[in-house]
Order: C-alpha cells, then structure tokens, then sequence
C-alpha cells in the first residue's frame, strides 16, 4: 500500500471542497472495498478523506417515501422496521449481501459505490481495461464464470456485484449527490452505466460529487416481494444470478410488477418488458416462464458463464412465485 | 456434547482451548522481539522463462528499506551449492525450487526477492516497487493439454499394478466405465504460514515457524544453512490448522532466514491469504478413470483405476490416489495405473487424506453407480465384496470392524427407509437424495521420544517435540497419560512444540495417535514400575503369595497404589517417593516403530449424507451428515468427535465448492483469495452425527487406537455426490458440483 494523506470532514461542504483541492483523493466511507483495492495495488489514492463524521446516516420515512442517507450503515438499513415492513425488497437485497460483518461496516454510498469483483480487475499483472484502459479485457476470454450475459462489450464483461442495488433498481430510487456545482438528482438506472468503450467508469457520479443518499418512492411493494440470490454456497458469497421480484396483485391479477436482476450486468439490470408484459396479467408459472424469456431477449455468454442463459429465466420464474407466497 | 452421557466414554475439554480462545497461545507470527524488522516476498508475473533484469533501486531507496535480496547478490548457502552438482545430475522433475539462487522462473508468483524493513507496511510497499524484466518461454498449467501433448514424470512410483488379470472388468456381465475430475484444492487453513525468525551471529538461529514437523524443519534449514542441527532451535507452540500444507520447510521460510541473516536483526515474515496459493503447496488435481466388472450377483470380477495428476516442473509429487482401489474390496483382478505430469506450477503437497480423498471419489462413486447397474443396494453390495483379510498383501488385517460401522451409519439414518429409485423423493420444490460413500487409510506406527518427570507433589510433566495443527494432541496425550498413570489431567503438564525436546513425531498421515501415544503409554508404565520398585519390599504389601510386590499386582489409580487382590492396602505416589527420598522419577522413553510385518492396519470411515437439490434453481445443501469410523479404541471422544466433523466440513466443501482456478494463458491464478475460493460456510454444515465403533486394535500399538485424522474425509466426496444423483437422477462426474451442473 502506498503511503497517502487523511483528512476527516465533518460537513457535505467540507468534504466536496477537500475533494476538489485533492483531486487525486478519494472517500472512504466503511472501507470494505476500497481498502482492498488499495492493498491489492488496484487503486492508490493520495488522500483518504473520511465521511464518516457527516451527518448523513439518517433513515427516515416521509409522505413521499422513504430517504436514506448515505452513510447509513447497511445492517442499520435492512434491520430497521419502516423498511423491513414498507420496503422488504430492500432489507431481503441487503441481507443477502456479504456477511454480517461486512455489513455492519460497510454503507448505503459504498455500496452504490463497490467496484466490480472480476479477478482480472483485481490482479494487477493481468490485462483489465476498466483498471487499466487500453491493456484489454483478460475476462473475455479467460474464466469468466461470474460475468455479465448482457449489455457487455468486448472491452469489459465485468458485473455489478451489489445485492442492495438490485433490490433498488426494481424500486426506482433516486440518488442525490453534492459537488462543486451544487446538488442534483441522479435516477438510479441512470446511475451505474455499461461499459461500452470506457469501463474505466462504474457510473454517472461526476468529478468531485459526493453521494448523500437516496429516496425511495412511496410503493405498493410490501407483500408479494423477493429477493432471489443464487450462489455458490449458502452465506458469503456472491451472486451467479440474483433477481429482485416484486408484484401488487388484486386478486390473482397483477396490477404492478417490478424485476431486476444482479450478477447478470455492468449494472443492476432492470427487466421493464418483462414488467410491462405481467401487468393485467394472471400470477402463473406459465406467464412468469413467458415474463422470462421476454427477459433473457440479447443476452449472451462468453463461455463459462454460458450457464447463466439457463439459470437466469429460471431464476425470474422462481423468484416470482417465491413473491407469490 | 454432554460430559454426563452415559454411552459416551468419559472425555477431557482441550488443554489449549482457554489460552486458544483468550488469544493467550502464541502463533509463528505473534512472536516479538526488540529491533524486529519485517520481510515481504516480490514475485513472477510470468509462469515459465528467465529473469533478464531486475530493478530494485526504488525499493532499496523506499523509507525503511534495509535489504533487498535476490538472486544476483544472495549469499550463497552451503546446502544448496554443496549439492549443486548433484542437483545437475538429477531429472529436471525433481531439481527442487531453490530460492534466490538461479534466474529462472518455475511458476506465476514464484517469489524473486525478499525485502527487508522495519515496518511491514513499509516493507509490502518496497516489493511492490521491485520491477523484473523477464525472457519468457511458453507454459503450460494444464492438465488436460499436458495430458494430450506431454509426458508423464517416469520412474518406480509409476509402475503398474496388476493383481489378477488386467482389465478383467472387461469380461464381466455387468460393467461399467466411468471417468471422475477434480479441480486443484488448497488447504487455507485459518492461520496463514508465517515464521518469526532470530539468528544469533551467523551460525545459529532460533525459527518460531509454522509447521507439523520440528525434526525435518530444523534439518532442512540446518542442512540449507550448513549448519549443526543443534544450532536450529525451531519452535511451534501453536498451529493454526494446516492440513498438510505444514510438512515442507518452503522457499518462503528459507527466504525470511536469508534476510534475517542479512541484515542481522530478528524478522518476522507472513504470507498474504493470496500467497497460501502459491507458496505452501495444494492437492493436485486428478482425472480419474474407472472400470468396475461383476458377476450379476454383485461379486466384483474386476477394477480398473486409472489415475492422471499433475505436479511441478521441478519436483515430482505423488501420492496414493489408485491405492485404495486395490485394498478397499475383495476382487481377484484389480489393475491400477497412475500418472503425473509436470506442470508450470508451484508444487503440489500432501492434503488431508492425500491421494485417497482422490482416489476414493472415484472408486466410491464408481461403487454406487455400479450398484444401480446391478440393481443392488450400495450397502448390500459392499457386503458382497466385503475383504475379510488384505486382498493386496494377503496379510490379515490388524483389525477391521468396517461391517460394524456400514451398520451403524445404515441404523442411525434409517438407510433402509428410504426409496431408493433416483429422484422419487421430494419436499415440496427439493428433491431428497442419500448417498453414502467409505474410506480406507493406512495405520501405522513410527518411532517416537517422549520424556517424562514426575514430581512429588504430583505432577507429571511430558515432552516431546512434536507440533499439534489442531487436532488435539495435547488433549489426547494428557488424557491417555491419566488413564494410564492414574492421576487427573489437571496435574499433567504436556509440553510440546520445541526441537528441543525429545524428537516426538511429524504430525500427519493419521499416525500421531499412535505413535506418540505408545510412546506415552510406555513412560507411563516405566514411571509405574518405578514407583512399584519403591514399595517391592514394604511389608504392608506382602502377602501369603507377595513377597516382592510387582506392577501387575497393583492398580494405579487416583494418585496411589492399590494392591489389586486387597483394595484396603494402599501408599500414594507422593508417600511412596517420600519415604524413598526420591524427590522425582525422571526417564526418558523411545518408543520404536511397529514394521506390521505379519498384518495390514487400516482405519475406515463410512458416512451417510441427506442432501436437498432444489429441483429448479439447482441449488444443494446437505442436510444430514451421518460418519460411522473404525480408528481403533477412541482416545479422547470430544476431540475425535471434531476430528470427524472437521472433515465432513472439508469433504462438504471439496464437493460442492471447492476449485483452483488458474488462467492456462498466464498460468496464473484467477480466485487466490476467499471471496472467491469457495470453503463451507456454517450455513453450509448440518449437524454432523459422528458415531465410533470404538474396538482397539490388538496389535498396531498398546493404546489400540488406529488414527482418524485423514479417513474422515475420505470417501466423503463420493457420499455426497452420490446423494445428489440419489435426489436428482443426474450424475454429475466433476467436481465442485455447483448449482449449475444441476440445472
Ligand atoms: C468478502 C466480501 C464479500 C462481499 N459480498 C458482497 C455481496 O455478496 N453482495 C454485496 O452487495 N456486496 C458484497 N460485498 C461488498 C460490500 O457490500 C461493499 O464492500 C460495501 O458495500 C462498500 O461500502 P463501504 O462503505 O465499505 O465503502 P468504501 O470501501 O468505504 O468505499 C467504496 C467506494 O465508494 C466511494 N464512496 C463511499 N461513500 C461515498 C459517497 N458517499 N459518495 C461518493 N463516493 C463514496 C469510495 O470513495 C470508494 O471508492 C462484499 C465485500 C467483501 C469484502
């Protein structure tokens, strides 16, 4: 690890302005991504400026829904009972995340924030083009078992490895950030971003913006939920395929239906068509297995990871009747 | 587990737990000393060429640096360059890695330098800034290619073995022809290698190493060094677990000595998770092909065990993989074949159970599935071919209670309750498959120190160097020495894990039990003759027919001696070397090996697995874990209780998790860390039901236990692979078997 500077702020201000002198700098919030990255040589920053001490760390519920700042912790998020009983999906996404350890350090920022886990990424004697851009991408045709199946390009395959993130696609949160030029809202879809011919970018935070939470709208979400997390052992781990599910039903009609899926893409992957084609739609296997070929439209494996294009509609069917009960 | 039991023998707690769970107990890298300075290893980032130049101004230059030692100005070490010639002389295969001493690169991560600082932060920072420049050759890190292009290591471990005619499978009415694969596994135990190390001058040093062997650690490093073996203290008071990968002394530990050496100052080095990859040995991976042949009424005519692994360029690694194929069952036409190919890779070593965890996969995979081509119970068809003597030396066994623990594993998971049609069982979306698997591993007995004082007040103190990786040497010892000698645990003091002591044995290959326990066991009885001597000529002890008493004719309990045909005449140990004015009773006992030569010992282990498939995402869990083991009389049930449910543990995690990934195009490693090498989680592990047949063994050694260490996760790949293809009908012949082999 290289030698760097600290410094602690104690307002948004503060830490926007401290940025700004020290562009080279980075935040740290719980610290378990980042300081992984620096320890394995991924990233070196000269200064760590820690957030911590600002004030954001409230989780509170309003007429129009529910805010988070970025700094909660990720255990506080899905142990507190406005979301466990108003957002499920949220709680069920972060419960499946990491270990309790790590969620007990680790935050809302961060979490938008963790970079992707491809081992070509993190070995830096290997070719990687979001780490280093323009060495290629050691993934495509390497072991790429945890890869993405859609929106990738030949420059990076990378996924996304939040849980939490998921679940907050298929809610259409918002994010709010703070930087030199003031505040602005960010969609969430419109956050992370596909690799494309720059994956060296994880997402749409500009230069020198500091997340300081996110709202979820008010949502009719609370019962026919889950979060669907297949991987390679029962805890600790990350997902091959996860899908969040949630439906509004009347009757055995759905009214609403929302679905994204993790473990899949460069970014939380939202299924609107398959969302779209349930609605009006009678709660069945057999319109949730058509849902999910609708779904899988474009995807494509890169050799191990083919098993996804077999996993990935089953997983969307299983986690809608999981909703279902 | 409950003390009260009246089933269960009664059991001591371990001896090092508090200090272990109080963080008391000192491990290899927890050592400190004044002026300690920290050595952090630069590696390869190539697989196979040459080092055309290095770079290690930044690093010399960095803040703390005080050495950077590679190989254009190591000190030259009388070991390694006295047998220079001699290692020219030798096959490539088995040249060995000797570090810092050539420019030539074996493996990805070989390390190519050692720096030196007075921090470990600053010392990690220095090696990053080493920059090499390398001449690179073409690799090769993969099986299956050096399999098709390459050759096979030759020499005398790689004769066939006929016994029979070969390949009489063949012949058979019913046969069948399978091939198994396994990934390389890395042990990972818990505590990472590390050592601290403190030279006094030039030519004498004192290693706190990570290891299970002090005699081969302290001379391989004395012989490395050319030095007296005496001069090489080498302590080890706690390990972490090991598995096997604790038996080499590794480049690693010889490149901490060098810096040390160097700069004259006590160093510390530990490995990262990442580099217990690359520096500490794995189990190799294996393809397997198997025949099985038998009549239709499930007599075995014939097996066939064919076996390709894989080792090092430069040092030949083998183990037992086809071995058990020719001792498991009665067959008269058993052929076997093993091959290793040298790959471009640091080299494999021994890990748990090494080369019959393998082996058996296989072979009791190949067993269930030929069970379902006969339409037989795996059970009843085990029994068919059951080997009441050696089927391999002839011999008879030592002793075997094999049918007893086929019974009562059957008993406690209600075997015979089951459906036994693939995929008819079924919980709602899961489908419920048992499976069961065994496993053989050889007993033995090697030769051993332990020396011995008893105190008047009481105490008993042991030693003996000998290292405990966790299974509980300590334990078991203290509690065999207060059977034996009749005192409380509490008053025996087991000093281990100093070369300083009596040479006790390496621990590994299931023989320290043994070993070391005949070894305790004969000092116990010396002391108990001794003390016997003391009262030989009391009259109070004479009888019509004792004139002169002697050991057989006392009991020795609760510290006295009691005369066994008249319980009221009894003297304390104390009052007996009181009245003798004997302060202590010291001796020192060698206990030696047992050659075995008129029988064969084995220990065996039968484990019985529920597991659940879930029918549409094809995720596992095991839900049950049954293990019956024969390993002789049980000397201590708690601690062999864990040695068995640490590998259930291992054996979960080797079949539906674990696998080293390496990217053949860099011959690098792709999931060196833990987030992305898969081991069993606590979500992942049932309640694990061990039951113990619990016989001695009259004739390996006096304590009559066997050994169990290895045998626990023998076979247990294959239980729970073959209650997967119980559950789901699929058979799926590579392992880790992950959810998406099952969809
Ligand atoms: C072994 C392991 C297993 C894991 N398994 C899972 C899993 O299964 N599922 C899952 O979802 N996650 C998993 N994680 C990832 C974990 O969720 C993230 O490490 C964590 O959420 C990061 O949060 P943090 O607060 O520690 O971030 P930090 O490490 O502090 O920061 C991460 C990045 O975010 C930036 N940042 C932090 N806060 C802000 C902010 N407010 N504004 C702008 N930038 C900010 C930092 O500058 C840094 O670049 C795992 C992690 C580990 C180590």
């Amino acid at each position: 690890m290289i030698n760097f500077e600290y410094s602690r702020v104690s307002s948004v201000k503060a830490a926007v302005d401290v940025l700004a002198k020290n562009p080279t700098g980075r935040f740290i919030a719980g610290g378990t991504n980042l300081v992984d990255l620096m320890k394995k040589g991924v990233t070196a920053p000269t200064r760590l400026i820690d957030i911590n001490g600002l004030p954001l760390k409230e989780i509170k519920e309003t007429a129009a829904g529910l805010s988070i700042g970025a700094l909660a912790i990720n255990s506080d998020v899905s142990e507190n009972e406005t979301v466990k009983k108003n957002y499920p999906l949220l709680a069920m996404a972060l419960n499946a995340g990491a270990s309790p350890q790590l969620r007990n350090a680790a935050t809302v920022g961060g979490n938008l924030m963790q970079r992707t886990r491809c081992t070509y990424f993190y070995d830096i004697a290997m070719p990687c083009n979001k780490r280093q851009p323009g060495s290629g991408c050691g993934a495509l045709q390497g072991y790429n078992r945890m890869h993405a199946i859609f929106g990738a390009s030949d420059k990076c395959i990378a996924v996304h490895p939040s849980d939490m993130c998921v679940a907050l696609a298929a809610l259409q949160a918002t994010i709010t950030v703070s930087g030199p030029k003031g505040e602005r809202k960010i969609l969430f879809t419109d956050f992370h971003r596909l690799p494309g011919t720059d994956p060296s970018k994880d997402n749409t935070l500009a230069k020198g913006e500091l997340i300081t939470g996110l709202n979820i709208p008010k949502n009719p979400f609370t019962k026919n939920v889950y979060y669907l997390k297949i991987r390679d052992r029962a805890s600790y781990a990350f997902a091959l395929i996860s899908v969040a599910s949630a439906l509004e039903l009347t009757g055995n009609t759905i009214k609403n239906a929302r679905l994204a899926m993790g473990g899949v893409a460069h970014k939380p992957w939202r299924l609107t068509e398959s969302e779209k084609f349930l609605v009006g739609k009678t709660a069945s296997r057999e319109n949730f297995t058509k849902a999910a070929e609708l779904a899988m439209k474009g995807a494509r494996g890169y050799g191990h990871n083919n098993f996804k294009l077999k996993m990935g509609p089953v997983a969307i069917v299983e986690a809608l009747m999981k909703a279902m009960v | 587990m409950d003390k009260t039991s009246t089933t269960i023998p009664p059991f001591i707690d371990r001896v090092d737990g508090i200090p272990k769970v109080t963080g008391s107990a000192k491990f290899s890298a927890e050592y400190d000393f004044p002026g300690m300075v920290y050595g952090v290893l630069a590696e390869s980032t190539i697989a196979r060429g040459t080092i055309t130049g290095m770079d290690t101004k930044g690093a010399e230059n960095a803040p703390g640096v005080l050495a950077v030692v590679t190989h254009l100005n190591c000190p030259k070490l009388p070991g390694y360059e006295s047998t220079a010639a001699d290692i020219a002389k030798r096959p490539e295969v088995n040249r060995g890695f000797r570090v810092f001493t050539d420019n030539i690169i074996r493996f990805s991560n070989q390390p190519i330098a050692i720096v030196v600082a007075d921090t470990y932060e600053r010392a990690v920072y220095a090696a990053s800034l080493i920059k090499a420049t390398y001449k690179k050759d073409k690799h090769n890190t993969d099986l299956n290619e050096a399999i098709k292009t390459g050759k096979p290591v030759e020499g005398n471990n790689f004769k066939d073995y006929v016994r029979g005619e070969a390949d009489a499978w063949k012949n058979a009415e019913v046969k069948i022809e399978v091939e198994y694969s396994m990934p390389l596994e890395v042990h990972n135990p818990m505590e990472i290698h590390a050592l601290t190390v403190n030279w006094e001058g030039q030519d004498k040093v004192t290693v706190y190493e990570k290891t299970q062997t002090l005699s081969s650690t302290q001379s391989s490093i004395a012989r490395a060094f050319g030095l007296k073996n005496e001069n090489v203290r080498v302590i080890t008071q706690y390990v972490g677990g090991a598995f096997g990968s604790a038996f080499n002394t590794w480049p690693h530990s010889i490149a901490a000595l060098i810096g040390a050496r160097k700069v004259g100052k006590p160093l510390k080095l530990m490995l990262t998770r990442s580099e217990m990859f690359t520096m500490v040995g794995y189990r190799p991976q294996a393809i397997q092909k198997i025949a099985i042949g038998a009549s239709k009424n499930g007599k075995l005519t014939g097996i066939t065990h064919e076996a390709m692994a894989m080792t090092a360029s430069y040092q030949v690694f083998t183990e037992g993989i086809v071995n058990g194929s020719r001792s498991l069952y009665a067959c008269p036409n058993v052929n076997t074949r093993y091959k290793v190919y040298p790959l471009d890779l640091s080299q494999p070593t021994w890990m748990r159970g090494p080369g019959e965890t393998t082996g058996a996969y296989a072979l009791e995979s190949a067993m269930d599935e030929m069970a379902y081509a006969l339409n037989l119970d795996p059970i009843e068809f085990r029994l068919r071919n059951y080997a009441e003597t050696d089927p391999e030396s002839n011999k008879p066994y030592s002793s075997k209670f094999l049918k007893e623990a086929y019974q009562m594993g059957v008993d406690k998971i209600k075997w015979n309750e089951r459906n036994r049609e693939p995929r008819s069982m079924k919980e709602g979306d899961w489908l419920i498959g048992y499976g069961m698997g065994s496993g053989i591993f050889s007993a033995w007995r090697g030769d051993a120190k332990v020396s011995a004082k008893f105190l008047q007040d009481g105490t008993l103190v042991l030693q003996t160097g000998v290292t405990d990786m966790g299974p509980g040497t300590a334990t078991s010892m203290t509690k065999l020495a207060s059977d034996i000698f009749g005192i409380p645990a509490s008053q025996i003091k087991f000093e281990m894990g100093d070369s300083n002591y009596p040479p006790g044995p390496f621990q590994g290959g299931s023989g320290t039990t043994s070993t070391l326990g005949t070894a305790v066991h004969n000092v116990c009885m010396n002391i108990r003759k001794k003390l016997a001597d003391l009262i030989k000529d009391n009259p109070v002890f004479h009888t019509q027919l004792i004139h002169s008493v002697k050991p057989e004719d006392l009991v020795f309990e609760n510290g006295s001696m009691i005369l066994a045909s008249d319980r009221s005449k009894k003297i304390t140990y104390a009052d007996a070397m009181k009245n003798a004015g004997l302060p202590q009773i010291e001796l020192l006992e060698q206990s030696p090996a047992n050659p075995m030569a008129n029988h064969t010992a084995y220990s065996y282990a039968v484990h019985f697995v529920i597991v659940k498939v879930h029918s549409i995402t094809g995720v596992v869990k095991v839900t049950r874990v049954v293990s019956a083991v024969d390993a002789g009389k049980i000397v201590n049930y708690k601690t062999a209780e864990s040695q068995i449910i640490g590998s259930a543990v291992g054996g979960i995690s080797m079949t539906l998790m674990e696998e080293g990934v390496i990217d053949h195009r860099y011959g690098r490693w792709v999931n060196n860390n833990f987030a992305d090498y898969h081991v069993a989680v606590n979500a992942d592990v049932p309640k694990v039901e061990v039951l113990f047949v619990d016989k001695p063994d009259p004739i390996l050694n006096p304590i009559g236990s066997k050994g169990m260490g290895e045998v626990g996760i023998v076979g247990f790949a294959a239980a729970v692979a073959n209650a997967i293809f119980h559950a789901t009908g699929k058979r799926v012949r590579e392992l880790p078997i992950t959810a998406d082999k099952l969809i």
